[in-house]
C-alpha cells in the first residue's frame, strides 16, 4: 500500500510538468491551429529565466585574496556578488537562495514577449499551411532556440537549487501510519505540484469567467462566427499564443530545482507531451489536464520493481502502450471533441 | 599479446595484396601502394583526426577534449611551452611534429552515438586521410570506433571509455585505452567506502542500462561484497531517464543504507539531485547514516550537480589537483591557454595523442602493426599517475587510481572534488583472463592493406 501512494506522488510531479506543457499546446491547437513543436523549447527557456536571474543576482565584484592560491599559482580571486554587498551578506544571500521562486516574476514578461514574436514573427505565416509545414517550421524553430541556449549557457547542466526552506523531504508515511521512511517526498515537488494546480486553475478560470476568455472559447469552437459579429479573434489568439508560452516557462522555471536545467532538456519533454495531447484528446484543455497526470503517474507505476520483474523494460513504453490502447478504443481520445483533426 | 604483421615479409605480402585488390576495395581499406597501410602520410604534414562529442549531452566535455588535443598538436610541432613533453619519461619527441613531418588535425562530431560516431570517424579516415582517431567520452562510442579502426587499419587512442569491455570482451589490437576502467574504480573505492562506512553495510545500486553501467554495477558489487558489504537490489534505468525520482523513492523502505549510483554525464547529475532531494543523507537506516556513491566522478558534471557532490565519494582517473610534475606542468599550459584547469577526459586525449606520436617515433614508422608494437609493453612516467604500463595482452594502462569525494567548502568555481587517496598501480591490477574481461580476442594488428 505504502508503495503505491508512493509511486502516486511521484507521478504527480510528473504529471504536472507534463499536464502543463500539454495544456500550453492545447491552447495552441485549439486556438491557432498550429501543432507547435517548439512548445518544448519553450518550457526550456523558462528554466534558463531561472538560471538567468540566479546568475544576475550572483554577479560579482572580484577582491584578490593573496593567502590563497588559483590552480595556477595566482593568488585567488574572491567573487563577492553585489547583491550581498548592496543589502547586507544575510538579505544578500537570501535573495539569491530565493531567485527561482523570484524567477517567476522575471519569467512571465519574458515568456510572454517570445510568444508575442514567435507568433507575429513566424508562426502566423504558416496558419494556412498543412500541419507538416508547422511541425517542421516549429521543430526547426525548436533547434535554433536550442543552439542559442547552448551558445550562451554551454552544454552541461547547470545547478539551480530551490530554496534552503524547501530542501529535504517530507515524511508522508508517519502522518498515515506507516513506518518512518515509508513514504518520503521532496518538499519542493510538494511546492511544484501545488503551483502547476494554481496555475492549471488559473488558465481555466480566466478562460472560464472573463469577457476575454469566453470570446477566445467560441472563437476555438467557430472561428469564422466570431470573425464575422466583428470581433478581432487573431488579436486575441495572438495574446492567447503569448499565455501558452508563459504557461510552458511557468512549469520550466519551477522545475528548474529538480533537474538542473540544461539546453535539451525540453526535447526530453516535447514528444511525451504530445502524447498527453493526443491521450487527452486533441483540442480538449481538460483532457490535456486529466491525460498529464494519468500518463505522470502511469509511469511512475511502471518504474517499480515489482512491475519491472514482471514486464521487464515497461517503464520505457507504458505511455505509449496506454496511448496506443487509449487510440484504439478512444480514437478522439479521453476527452477529445468531434471535428477536431478529423477533416 | 596481440600478433604482429609488422615484418619484412608481412609488409611485402600486404603491399602485393593491396595492390591486386586495390580497385575493388573501399578508399579506406586501401593502401598506398608502396607502404602498405592505410593513409601512409606522403606529404610534409600527417593528419590525425579527433573524434569527439561536439553536440548532445556530453558537448562540454567533448569541447574539453579538443581543447586539450589542440594543445598537444601545438606541443608536438614546437609550439607553447611543450607541456608534458619536458617531462615525459620517453625523450623520443623533438617539438619538430611526428617522424618530421608537421601535425595537422581534423574533427569529428560523435554525437555521442555509435552510429553517428562511426560515420565520422570513416569520414575523417576516407576523406580527410586520418592515420590515428582519439577522443569521445562513451564506451559504447568507444567500442564502436575501436571496431571501425580495426577493420579500416588506423589505430584508435580511446578517450574517456570506462567500460570493462572496451579492453575486455571487445578489445581489438589497433585499439589502446589509457583510461581506468570500471575494475579499477571499485577496487579503489572499496577500501576507501571501509573505512568511511564501515563493512557492514547494505547497498542498493542504480545502474544505467547499457555496456558501461552494467560492467560499472558488477565491478562495485563484487569489490563491495568482497569487503563485507550485501546488495539489496539493482535497478536498471534506462538511459533516456531524466526523472530518477521513482527509483529513488523506494530505496529508504528497502532496508539499503548505501545508494551506489552506477551513471554517469546528465544521468548522474540528475539521480545525485534527485536523491539529494529527497534527503536520504539526512536519514538513519539500520542505525547507520545513509550515504551515497558515485563511481565514476567528472569535474564538469560534478559541477553540473552543485552542492549535491558534497561529501560524495567517487573515483577518478587524473585530477589536476595533482602535484607530480607532468600533472603540474599539463594544468599550467592548459590553464594559461584556456583559463580554466583540464578534466580528466582532456588528460586522457592529451596523454593519448602524445603516446601515439611517441610510439611512432620509437617505431620509425606510421604503420599501425609498428605503432602497435611500440606501445605494448611500454612503461613511462611523467604523464600523471606516476609509473604506466600499457599492457600488451588487452591494451589497458595500468597506474595508480584516484578517489575523490565533493568538495564540502569550495572556494571557487573549479573546487568541486578533492582528492581523498591516490590508490596504488598494484591494488588496481588484475590478471588478462579476470572473468569481468573474459570473451574477447585482441587478433592481429591490421595495417589496412
Amino acid at each position: 500500500m505504502d508503495a503505491i501512494l508512493l509511486q502516486i506522488l511521484n507521478g504527480l510531479d510528473k504529471g504536472s510538468a507534463y499536464a502543463l506543457i500539454a495544456l500550453g499546446l492545447t491552447l495552441i491547437f485549439g486556438t491557432l491551429g498550429v501543432v507547435n513543436f517548439a512548445h518544448g523549447a519553450l518550457f526550456m527557456i523558462g528554466a534558463f529565466c531561472a538560471v538567468t536571474l540566479q546568475r544576475i543576482f550572483t554577479l560579482s565584484y572580484v577582491t584578490l585574496d593573496e593567502s590563497q592560491k588559483d590552480f595556477l599559482g595566482n593568488p585567488l580571486k574572491v567573487e563577492t556578488p553585489y547583491v550581498q554587498s548592496w543589502f547586507g551578506e544575510s538579505l544578500g544571500a537570501g535573495i539569491i537562495d530565493w531567485s527561482v521562486p523570484l524567477a517567476i516574476l522575471f519569467c512571465i514578461p519574458v515568456m510572454v514577449l517570445i510568444g508575442f514574436v514567435m507568433e507575429r514573427g513566424l508562426i502566423k505565416h504558416f496558419y494556412k499551411r498543412p500541419h507538416a509545414d508547422q511541425i517542421l517550421v516549429t521543430f526547426g524553430l525548436a533547434i535554433v532556440l536550442q543552439e542559442i541556449i547552448k551558445y550562451f549557457y554551454g552544454a552541461n547542466p547547470i545547478p539551480t537549487p530551490a530554496p534552503e526552506l524547501f530542501r529535504g523531504s517530507f515524511d508522508f508515511g508517519v502522518l498515515l501510519g506507516f513506518d518512518p521512511n515509508a513514504i518520503i517526498y521532496p518538499y519542493w515537488r510538494l511546492v511544484y505540484f501545488a503551483f502547476s494546480a494554481v496555475i492549471i486553475g488559473g488558465v481555466f478560470a480566466f478562460l472560464q469567467f472573463t469577457t476575454f476568455g469566453m470570446v477566445v472559447r467560441a472563437g476555438m469552437a467557430d472561428r469564422e462566427t466570431v470573425g464575422m459579429l466583428g470581433i478581432n479573434i487573431d488579436k486575441r489568439f495572438t495574446i492567447m499564443f503569448g499565455i501558452a508560452a508563459a504557461v510552458a516557462g511557468l512549469a520550466g522555471v519551477m522545475y528548474a530545482p529538480i533537474n538542473s536545467p540544461n539546453y535539451h532538456m525540453g526535447m526530453d519533454f516535447l514528444v511525451l507531451s504530445f502524447v498527453v495531447v493526443v491521450v487527452g484528446g486533441m483540442g480538449s484543455l481538460p483532457g490535456a489536464v486529466l491525460a498529464g497526470f494519468l500518463l505522470g503517474i502511469l509511469e511512475s507505476f511502471a518504474s517499480m520493481n515489482e512491475v519491472k520483474n514482471i514486464l521487464p523494460g515497461i517503464d520505457q513504453i507504458i505511455i505509449y502502450v496506454v496511448a496506443i490502447i487509449i487510440l484504439l478504443t478512444r480514437p478522439r481520445g479521453l476527452m477529445g471533441r468531434k471535428g477536431v483533426m478529423e477533416e | 599479446m596481440s600478433k604482429s604483421n609488422f615484418t619484412r615479409r608481412g609488409l611485402l605480402k600486404t603491399g602485393a595484396v593491396a595492390g591486386a585488390a586495390g580497385l575493388s576495395l573501399p578508399t579506406y581499406l586501401r593502401a598506398d601502394g608502396h607502404s602498405g597501410f592505410t593513409n601512409a602520410p606522403t606529404g610534409s604534414t600527417v593528419t590525425l583526426g579527433f573524434n569527439v562529442p561536439q553536440t548532445g549531452p556530453y558537448a562540454e566535455e567533448g569541447l574539453d577534449e579538443l581543447r586539450a588535443q589542440e594543445l598537444a598538436v601545438q606541443h608536438l610541432n614546437g609550439e607553447g611551452d611543450g607541456g608534458m613533453m619536458n617531462t615525459f619519461s620517453s625523450k623520443a619527441l623533438q617539438g619538430n611534429g611526428i617522424l618530421g613531418k608537421k601535425v595537422e588535425f581534423v574533427t569529428g562530431d560523435t554525437q555521442t552515438k555509435s552510429d553517428a560516431a562511426r560515420a565520422s570517424a570513416k569520414s575523417m579516415i576516407e576523406k580527410d586521410g586520418a592515420i590515428m582517431i582519439n577522443g569521445g567520452s562513451s564506451s559504447g562510442v568507444a567500442v564502436a570506433v575501436q571496431g571501425l579502426c580495426q577493420e579500416a587499419g588506423v589505430i584508435f587512442m580511446a578517450g574517456l571509455t570506462h567500460s570493462n569491455d572496451t579492453t575486455g570482451k571487445d578489445k581489438k589490437a589497433n585499439g589502446f585505452r589509457h583510461f581506468f576502467n570500471a575494475y579499477m574504480s571499485g577496487a579503489a573505492l572499496a577500501p576507501v567506502l571501509q573505512n568511511a562506512y564501515g563493512a557492514d553495510r547494505r547497498a542498493y545500486h542504480l545502474t544505467a542500462d547499457y555496456t558501461w553501467g552494467w560492467t560499472q554495477q558488477a565491478s562495485m558489487q563484487a569489490a563491495t561484497e568482497a569487503m563485507g558489504w550485501q546488495t539489496v537490489n539493482n535497478v536498471l534505468t534506462p538511459l533516456a531517464s531524466t526523472d530518477f525520482s521513482s527509483y529513488i523513492a523506494p530505496v529508504l523502505n528497502s532496508g539499503a543504507d548505501v545508494l551506489v549510483l552506477n551513471h554517469y554525464g546528465g544521468n548522474m547529475v540528475n539521480s545525485l539531485t534527485n536523491a539529494v532531494q529527497f534527503g536520504l543523507q539526512d536519514k538513519m537506516v539500520n542505525g547507520k547514516q545513509f550515504e551515497i556513491v558515485v563511481p565514476l566522478y567528472s569535474e564538469l558534471m560534478a559541477a553540473g550537480a552543485g552542492a549535491n557532490v558534497q561529501g560524495v565519494f567517487g573515483s577518478m582517473n587524473w585530477n589536476w589537483q595533482l602535484q607530480d610534475e607532468g600533472s603540474k606542468a599539463f594544468t599550467q599550459s592548459f590553464g594559461e591557454k584556456y583559463g580554466r584547469p583540464p578534466s580528466n577526459s582532456a588528460h586522457t586525449c592529451y596523454v593519448q595523442t602524445l603516446l601515439y606520436a611517441d610510439a611512432v617515433e620509437r617505431a620509425g614508422t606510421f604503420n599501425p602493426c609498428g605503432v602497435v608494437e611500440a606501445l605494448e609493453g611500454f612503461e613511462f612516467d611523467g604523464l600523471g599517475n606516476g609509473p604506466v604500463l600499457y599492457r600488451a595482452d588487452d591494451h589497458q594502462c595500468f597506474k595508480d587510481v584516484l578517489v575523490m569525494k565533493g568538495t564540502e567548502n569550495p572556494t571557487n568555481q573549479y573546487d568541486t572534488l578533492e582528492i581523498v587517496e591516490v590508490t596504488p598501480r598494484a591494488q588496481v591490477e588484475y590478471e588478462p583472463d579476470h572473468p569481468m574481461f573474459a570473451g574477447g580476442d585482441l587478433g592481429a594488428c591490421n595495417p589496412g592493406a
